[in-house]
């Protein structure tokens, strides 16, 4: 069967990778509007945190010998303790200042990260060989489909809805709304906002290294491998706008699927297309797809 | 009266200073000075922050080499054109980004400027990961033969100086105070009628241009073109250049990009140095892995230092920033 001329098969396996980058998309652009919402921080160090969970699920197999798994546990706990740190110590001056302050900051983190694991482990990749579980691919009759790729898009949908349910639907996420809103009213009402704020980050990140150690197995744990997918993210970002949840989750897998089938029609514009739907949404609607218009 | 003097020290200075140091280094330096004054001009005065200056820098760069090398223009007409592409790409790039403020514009300018790297990657004429390579330098004006190093050196330091004196006079002007009061407070500027998004635009334009021209005239100086000059590092280490130098300052970032480029060719020596003193071996490394340096004093500026070496000392004696 063909499609324009395109095999179905090739088709369907271009749209699931486009998932897959859409899962990462809507993980990472998840997180910095969670950030963003309390901290007014963009979050540039997103991508090399995210670069971080992965090298710690190869640096687990590597050198003590624990399994994908418990990776998938441990490195969000460690990046999501160190992003604490970092907002203890470095953040927290600028909160009141301009929001570039923030930004360049966290480019400077960014800078150094990167610059660390490159003195250590060089440019070019490490290998990191998918979870025996999770092997192979079953065949669904009209496609084949490799089981952990299908894993990554389940995996991060149920952590992005996850999220969504906490923020939109539970007390803790009205506490976050509303500290979001105003947060010297909230303190006001005796909530810790301070603390509050710290875990965010924290939360923000660790859900980055979780996309890192689910991203592992598909791509080669480098230390330049955040840096490329952060600006691709930020453009995510401004095509949804970051007032809402379920709009960076919808936008980034959209733009994972449309990069996905540009690879099938027009391979020359998928490394840019996400920028070119960008320039059209913002000559037709500058606040953004979900966003609020001031 | 003070001020006339300084300036004739330092020109001075420039005119003395390839029988001293390396020429080529020096261009190399004069090139960043005035790709961050250009860059300052947006930022500093007018307090937008564009994080896709690379974009012009290096895509005036690519265009300049192009039109020497394969087109087999004239000198003149490569820094022109290159000078020109800068601005276009500078009226495209502002167009759409001053539709969002804030921290939005400054990742849309990435992101668009992102896209470019990827379209210098792919296209035909960039020679793409090897760059362009071996252009000629040629004769101005067809008669100037720039082969030689010091009549290279003189000539970059006149575009040099113009660019700075054009600077200059753009803060100085009535627009520059136009957008002075832009960056201080944009509702009061419309509420005065002034039609705000076009002096955003002229003046991402003019800051475009400069920096096109800078990026050409490095191709010009260094004989080859290539993605580094694109990338995103590159447009962090212009917003380096000027926060080290001092924000919004006139002669900031020419002292940051003098500390920031010496820094990047000294520092493996540093490296050795510090190696040998706390015998700690991971230091050798330092010269290869520029980028932990420039993030650390990245992190400093923006904690402890945001009024950058000229702005700390202006504060210090009490003058006015504008030195």
């Amino acid at each position: 069967m063909e499609i324009f001329g395109i095999p179905l098969q090739a088709m369907l396996s271009q749209l699931l990778l486009g998932l897959v980058n859409g899962s990462f998309y809507a993980m990472l652009s998840l997180g910095l509007a969670v950030i963003f919402g309390l901290l007014n921080v963009i979050n540039f160090a997103h991508g090399a945190l995210y670069m971080m969970g992965a090298f710690l699920a190869w640096m687990g197999l590597f050198y003590l010998g624990l399994n994908y798994w418990v990776m998938l546990v441990v490195a969000p706990l460690l990046v999501g303790g160190f992003g604490i740190i970092l907002e203890k110590t470095m953040l927290r001056w600028l909160y009141k200042l301009d929001h570039v302050y923030g930004l360049l900051l966290t480019f400077g983190i960014t800078l150094m990260l990167e610059g660390l694991f490159r003195s250590f482990y060089g440019v070019s990749g490490q290998p990191y060989s998918v979870p025996s579980l999770l092997a192979g691919a079953t065949d669904l009759g009209f496609m084949f489909l490799p089981i952990y790729r299908a894993w990554i898009v389940v995996a991060s949908l149920v952590v992005c809805f996850a999220t969504w349910f906490v923020i939109e639907k539970t007390k803790l996420g009205a506490y976050l709304r509303a500290g979001t809103e105003n947060p010297r009213l909230v303190e006001a009402f005796g909530i810790n906002v301070p603390l509050m704020v710290t875990l965010t980050y924290g939360f923000g990140v660790a859900l980055a290294a979780f996309a890192g150690v689910l991203a592992a197995p598909v791509i080669q744990v480098s230390p330049l491998m955040g840096s490329n997918l952060i600006i691709t993210v930020f453009a995510v970002v401004v095509i949804g706008g970051m007032g809402s949840i379920l709009g960076s989750i919808i936008t980034g897998l959209g733009l994972g699927i449309i990069e996905g089938m540009t690879r099938v029609f027009y391979p020359e514009l998928s490394a840019t297309v996400v920028f070119i739907v960008m320039a059209i949404v913002l000559m037709i609607r500058p606040a953004g797809l979900f966003g609020k218009e001031k | 009266m003070n001020k006339k003097i300084g300036y004739a020290i330092v020109f001075a200075a420039l005119l003395a200073a390839p029988f001293v140091m390396y020429p080529i280094f020096l261009m190399k330096v004069l090139c960043f000075i005035l790709f961050a004054c250009a860059f300052n001009l947006l930022f500093g005065f007018t307090g937008l922050l564009s994080f896709g200056h690379a974009a012009f820098f290096g895509g005036a760069g690519y265009v300049a080499g192009y039109c020497l090398t394969s087109l087999g223009l004239p000198t003149e007409a490569g820094l022109i054109l290159g000078t020109a592409a800068g601005a276009l790409i500078g009226l495209v790039m502002g167009t759409i980004a001053i539709r969002r403020e804030g921290i939005y514009f400054t990742m849309i300018t990435l992101a668009l400027a992102q896209m470019l790297y990827f379209l210098f990657l792919q296209a035909p004429f960039t020679g793409g990961e090897d760059g362009l390579q071996g252009v000629p330098r040629g004769k101005l004006l067809g008669m100037i033969d720039l082969k030689n190093d010091l009549v290279m050196y003189y000539v970059v330091m006149a575009i040099v100086v113009a660019g700075f004196a054009l600077i200059v006079r753009i803060v100085h002007s009535p627009f520059g105070q136009v957008l002075k009061a832009i960056k201080e407070n944009e509702p009061r500027a419309i509420s005065l009628g002034y039609d705000v998004d076009r002096y955003k635009l002229l003046a991402f334009v003019l800051s475009a241009s400069l920096a096109g021209l800078a990026g050409a005239t490095k191709t010009l100086v260094l004989g080859f073109e290539t993605l580094t000059d694109v990338h995103w590092s590159m447009s962090g280490l212009v917003v380096l250049m000027t926060l080290v130098g001092g924000l919004g300052t006139i002669i900031g970032p020419i002292v940051g990009a003098i500390i920031i480029i010496a820094l990047e060719n000294k520092l493996g020596e540093l490296g050795n140095f510090l190696a040998k003193l706390t015998t700690i071996d991971w230091f050798r490394s330092l010269g290869g892995s520029v980028t932990i340096v420039t993030g650390f004093i990245f992190i400093v500026c923006v904690l402890a230092f945001r009024r950058g070496i000229v702005g700390e000392i202006a504060a210090r004696f009490k003058k006015p920033t504008q030195l």
